[in-house]
């Protein structure tokens, strides 16, 4: 049942007001014509006896009260999936995105509600296979695991789509052939942004087996509300229908919260902090939720959503409701950045949650766990001791602090920083750690199980 | 049965019209899907309902149909092991009727009803019986026993019970003759709405602690059974973790975990630990004794505002029974979250940052609910009931509304340390912010059942904490070494309560668990070495060199010595006093030679 309507109202924002209607259900899929006949689209965010409150995709510029006809097309906002979507471009609402893509549009296997439904905890596989990113911040430290999802903090001007790019090129599992693919949703982020993730998928044959939506800075905001929706979808169809393991990158989270806020502002929500709607938690988690594993089935979804933190505050509440729902967090430092460090990430406020069980014997190595502590340890001691040192000067210093504040120059050097193009393995990383562990004398090893002890640094050694 | 029509959808909210029969808290069924609903507001013939699950594709004119009913459990026996979403569905069910992912309008009793259990009657005909009084019991698990209740209100003589024998929970197992004549059949479960504590006889003080096996709560902050705490921290700081190691550990007969709007591999953990830990004391699995509640954050939020509803009221349940249960609800902000949302789509007065202005109401009713307590019943019996909750403030920022309206009605404050986090000094909970109101009311069972000297150990410990914040400021001006001989003692000590006490790790197979005999036997090492060394000091014996001596080492992996081999532990002792001895001849013979 298609029903026409010429009865607009109201149009604020990016909202538009629809009397007289009926039969119209919430989240209900509208195409509004305009006079020109171009064709705009939205979804009723709220029906109240016979007004129905419809949200645009692309804004209300140039909409007009009197002109629109408003269609509401009886289904909810969908995407046409098939497996012929890798190697291709489309924009944020699913349809081949010009100049990258010039092809028609592809066939669909089947239409999806792009909203998905909750995954039942019962049917989610706890995720533990260790990802190798050939970043040793991120493997030795912050371990990343198949399903999980673990977001970037960034902020303006740090190298995020660098490292981001590294982990798409790098990542894989070890040991295995299996069919992986990237899912790339572009927020509100700069065509030369954008330009950059596609040229190096392109130039790493990664293209081929990627998927790509591109929502600009220049595209309608409000159509942002929807394009990790649809990559997220896209994903879903990918890992479970196909038996693929997909890696979902969404670049810039910051900018599809802003445009909740700017409806919620339409809508003349009461705001919770610094005028984000009070859902944004639950609405944000109805996107990263949608990442991980389930029982019986092959493929996965790990999602690594990219956020700037305004003023790189990690208080502010995009960075803070992310990371209560996200299992972890990898954070950029700008101090490190201005140090020369690549990638300049601070693992002492980064975490995955999930390392535990995707580390250790059969994972990564026996001693893995041991390591990470004794590392995490060295380096807090040794960025007191540097601490100090600023107070202090260094002469003043114990011994005991000097070779503390040379581990941890040394651990940044060469344990944090790697090149753009370097591809560490797990064992090289391992082995590293050791390597800088014996700057220190062999009776701090506090965290390390003697078993170990005597076997990746034998009493009497010293480097 | 009311019904009415749809007016309005906003998200989770929907009006209905033409239920001006209807009353609050009744529960609903929404449009012909039969989707779940609760009246929260009545306005005119125009009510306000919450709708448990997504309501894409509702519209005015579906009807609704009112049940009469308010949001019920079902209280019986097969609620161990299981998990449900917030309003008591099974979620192994529901993933056997609709498929990996939650479809809509699946309505899944709570309770299995065709398993047949062994009942054994234990209450005699002829007797008076009230609420709460033991008709039989059930062997539920291999660990608990399902002790089967009269549910509270009903009072008379006991007219028949059935024999021992396997029945269902729909079966009648007893009938109770009341006041006026009338028999009422009872079956092995009953119903019970979720908002409405269940009656006891009297509330008493906890005068026991609940022993966790984490050494900074049952050392420092002691929560009691039957009391209140709460763990507020930051993203990352380590509420789950705390709140799943009490899960596992803590002594209590039953556990009820409810994950309110937090992340579904954390209930996955869950699920996928509890069949294969055995519970220490039991030898049992530990899930054996566990009923996990489930509403992630991507489940609907109505149904999310239940859910800590539906696991105090399973909670209190077994409490009923005289059992000792631990209730741990995480996350209690996103409980707050939701009555949040709820009351932003009615159009209510915000309060504080858009909190509905009952917040601080409906906190301190819910932690009411807790205590140590004399059930209903004829006779005596005890039941404990002890509520942790973990709180998560907006940027970690403790002046949160939900933070404040807790911390006025809770016991016990675990406050988390962001800082103590990224040192990755677990439990992040810090030593001087966090408190314990239970110490006091302890106090007796300390003295009863651990050494007499183990407050004295304890206030100790404390102590030299807090003098090393002080000297810490000190330190960093003019440096650890010019620090007078005492002052570095302090330093040196705290350190090693920080590092070789406080510390655990949750994830360490030995350390995650440390038993309260083991506790008193690792910070007398540490206490007692301190006074070793003190004296040593006075004597003259250079900081220096007895802060180098090996038994540091042996020190730091004393927590790593086994439960079964605590005597280990003396003998580091032991060899810490000879070292120190050492270092004394040493000083004296050089001051001979002087
Ligand atoms: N578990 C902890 N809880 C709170 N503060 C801690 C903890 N561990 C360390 N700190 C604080 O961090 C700082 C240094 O930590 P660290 O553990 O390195 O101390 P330390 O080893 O005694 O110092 P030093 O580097 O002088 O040996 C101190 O301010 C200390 O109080
Ligand atoms: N007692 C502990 N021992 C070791 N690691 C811990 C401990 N507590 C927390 N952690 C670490 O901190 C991480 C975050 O803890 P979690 O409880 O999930 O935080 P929150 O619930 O406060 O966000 C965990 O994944 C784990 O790596
Ligand atoms: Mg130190
Ligand atoms: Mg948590």
């Amino acid at each position: 049942m298609i029903r026409e309507y010429r009865t607009t109202v109201e149009i604020s924002g990016p909202l538009m007001f629809v009397e007289n209607v009926e039969g119209v259900t919430y989240e209900e899929l509208a195409e509004i014509e305009l006079p020109d006949g171009t064709i705009r689209h939205g979804r009723v965010l709220e029906v109240n006896e016979s007004m129905a409150l419809v949200q645009l995709f692309e804004g209300s510029s140039g909409v007009g009260i009197s002109q629109s006809v408003v269609r509401f097309l009886g289904k909810s906002v969908e995407l046409g999936v098939s497996e012929t979507m890798l190697g291709r471009v489309f924009d944020g609402q699913g349809r081949p995105r010009a100049p990258f893509d010039t092809f028609p549009p592809i066939v669909p296997d089947r239409m999806i509600n792009i909203n998905g439904s909750p995954l039942n905890p019962y049917a989610r596989d706890y995720p533990a296979e260790f990802i190798q990113t050939g970043l040793s911040s991120i493997d030795g430290i912050n371990t990343l695991v198949r399903g999980q999802k673990l977001p970037v903090f960034s902020a303006s001007g740090l190298p995020h789509s660098a490292v981001a790019a590294q982990i798409a090129r790098q990542a894989r599992v070890i040991g295995e052939g299996e069919s992986f693919a990237v899912v790339f949703a572009a927020l509100g982020i700069t065509f030369e942004e954008a330009d950059y993730f596609i040229r190096d998928f392109k130039s790493t044959g990664a293209m081929d087996r990627a998927v790509v939506f591109l929502n600009l800075a220049d595209d309608p905001a409000i159509e942002r509300i929807a394009t990790p929706r649809l990559a997220l979808t896209a994903a879903e169809y990918l890992a479970y229908q196909k038996d693929m393991h997909i890696l979902v990158i969404l670049t810039d989270m910051t900018n599809y919260c802003d445009a909740l806020r700017e409806i919620s502002a339409a809508r003349r929500e009461v705001p919770g902090r610094r005028g984000y709607p009070g859902y944004l938690y639950t609405d944000l988690s109805t996107i990263y939720e949608r990442a991980g594993r389930v029982k019986g089935r092959k493929g996965s979804i790990t999602q690594i959503p990219i956020l700037t933190m305004p003023e790189d505050d990690k208080t502010h509440p995009i960075p803070d409701l992310t990371g209560y729902i996200t299992e972890g967090q990898l954070i950029l430092n700008r101090e490190l950045h201005k140090r020369g460090v690549y990638p300049p990430m601070d693992v002492m406020e980064s975490l995955s949650r999930l390392k535990d069980k995707g580390i250790g014997k059969g994972k990564t190595r026996e001693d893995h766990a041991d390591l990470f502590n004794q590392l995490m340890a060295a380096y807090s001691a040794g960025k007191n001791a540097r601490e100090l040192a600023v107070i202090l000067g260094t002469a003043a210093l114990s011994p005991l602090d000097q070779q503390y504040l040379r581990f941890a120059e040394e651990y940044e050097r060469r344990y944090i920083s790697q090149g753009e193009g370097e591809n560490r393995t797990i064992e090289e990383t391992l082995d590293l750690g050791w390597e800088l562990l014996k700057l220190l004398p062999r009776e701090e090893m506090k965290r390390v199980r003697p078993e170990h002890l005597d076997k990746y640094w034998p009493a009497g050694e010293h480097s | 049965m009311t019904k009415g029509t749809i007016r309005k959808v906003a998200g989770p909210l929907v009006v209905a019209g033409g239920m001006a029969e209807a009353r609050m808290y009744d529960v609903v069924y929404v449009s012909d899907m039969r989707l779940l609903g609760e009246i929260i507001e009545i306005k005119g013939d125009a009510a306000s309902i919450q709708v448990y699950e997504e309501t894409w594709g509702l519209g005015p004119g579906d009807r609704v149909y009112s049940t009469g009913e308010p949001l019920s459990l079902e209280l019986g026996p097969g609620l161990l092991t299981s998990i449900y979403d917030g309003i008591q569905r099974p979620l192994d069910k529901v993933r056997e009727r609709s498929g990996d992912w939650i479809s809509r309008g699946i309505n899944i009793p709570g309770l299995d009803h065709s398993r047949r259990w062994e009942f054994t009657p234990t209450a005699t005909v002829g007797s008076a019986a009230t609420g709460g009084d033991f008709l039989g019991s059930v062997p539920e698990t291999a660990t608990v026993e399902h002790r089967i209740m009269i549910p509270p209100g009903i009072s008379g003589t006991l007219a028949w019970v059935a024999p021992a024998g396997s029945y269902t929970i729909d079966e009648v197992i007893a009938k109770v003759r009341t006041a006026s004549g009338e028999e009422v059949d009872l079956r092995m479960y009953q119903k019970w709405p979720v908002r409405r504590a269940r009656p006891v006889q009297k509330k008493m003080a906890p005068t026991e602690p609940l022993v966790t096996g984490q050494r900074v709560i049952d050392a420092f902050f002691p929560v009691g059974k039957g009391g209140t705490a709460c763990v507020p921290g930051p993203f990352g700081s380590g509420k789950t973790v705390i709140q799943h190691q009490l899960a596992k550990w803590a002594d209590a007969e039953i556990v009820v975990y409810v994950g309110c709007g937090e992340r579904g591999n954390e209930m996955t953990d869950v699920l996928q630990e509890f069949p294969e830990i055995l519970d220490p004391r039991s030898g049992k699995p530990l899930i054996l004794r566990t009923v996990l509640v489930a509403n992630t954050s991507n489940m609907p939020v109505a149904a999310r505002e239940a859910s800590v509803y539906t696991g105090m009221t399973i909670a209190e349940y077994f409490r009923d029974m005289g059992y000792s249960v631990a209730l741990m609800a995480d996350s209690t902000s996103r409980w707050a979250e939701a009555m949040r949302e709820m009351s932003g789509r009615l159009e209510e007065m915000p309060g504080e940052e858009g909190y509905p202005a009952y917040l601080g109401t409906r906190i301190a009713e819910f932690y009411e609910r807790a205590g140590k307590v004399h059930c209903l019943c004829s006779g005596e019996r005890e039941g404990a009931l002890t509520v942790v909750g973990a709180v998560s403030p907006a940027g970690g920022d403790l002046s949160d509304p939900v933070v404040q309206a807790t911390l006025r009605v809770v016991k016990v404050f675990w406050s988390l340390q962001a800082r103590l986090a990224y040192m990755r000094h677990f439990p992040a909970i810090g030593w001087l912010e966090s408190y314990s109101l239970y110490t006091e009311n302890l106090r007796d069972w300390y003295g009863k059942e651990l050494d007499a000297g183990w407050t004295a150990l304890r206030n100790g410990a404390i102590a030299l904490l807090q003098e090393e914040a002080n000297l810490q400021e000190i330190a960093r001006l003019v440096g650890a070494e010019s620090l007078s001989s005492e002052d570095q003692l302090t330093l040196f000590t705290a350190r090693s309560i920080r590092e070789d006490f406080l510390h655990q790790n949750a994830f360490h197979e030995v350390d995650t668990f440390c038993s309260m005999r083991k506790q008193v036997r690792l910070l007398g090492l540490i206490m007692s070495i301190h006074e070793s060394l003190s004296r040593a000091i006075g004597a003259g014996a250079s900081p220096k060199d007895l802060f180098s001596l090996p038994f540091r080492e042996s020190v730091a992996r004393a927590r790593y010595v086994p439960e079964n081999r605590l005597e280990e532990i003396d003998r580091i002792l032991e060899t810490a006093g000879s070292e120190i001895e050492g270092v004394l001849e040493q000083t004296a013979r050089a001051g001979e030679g002087a």
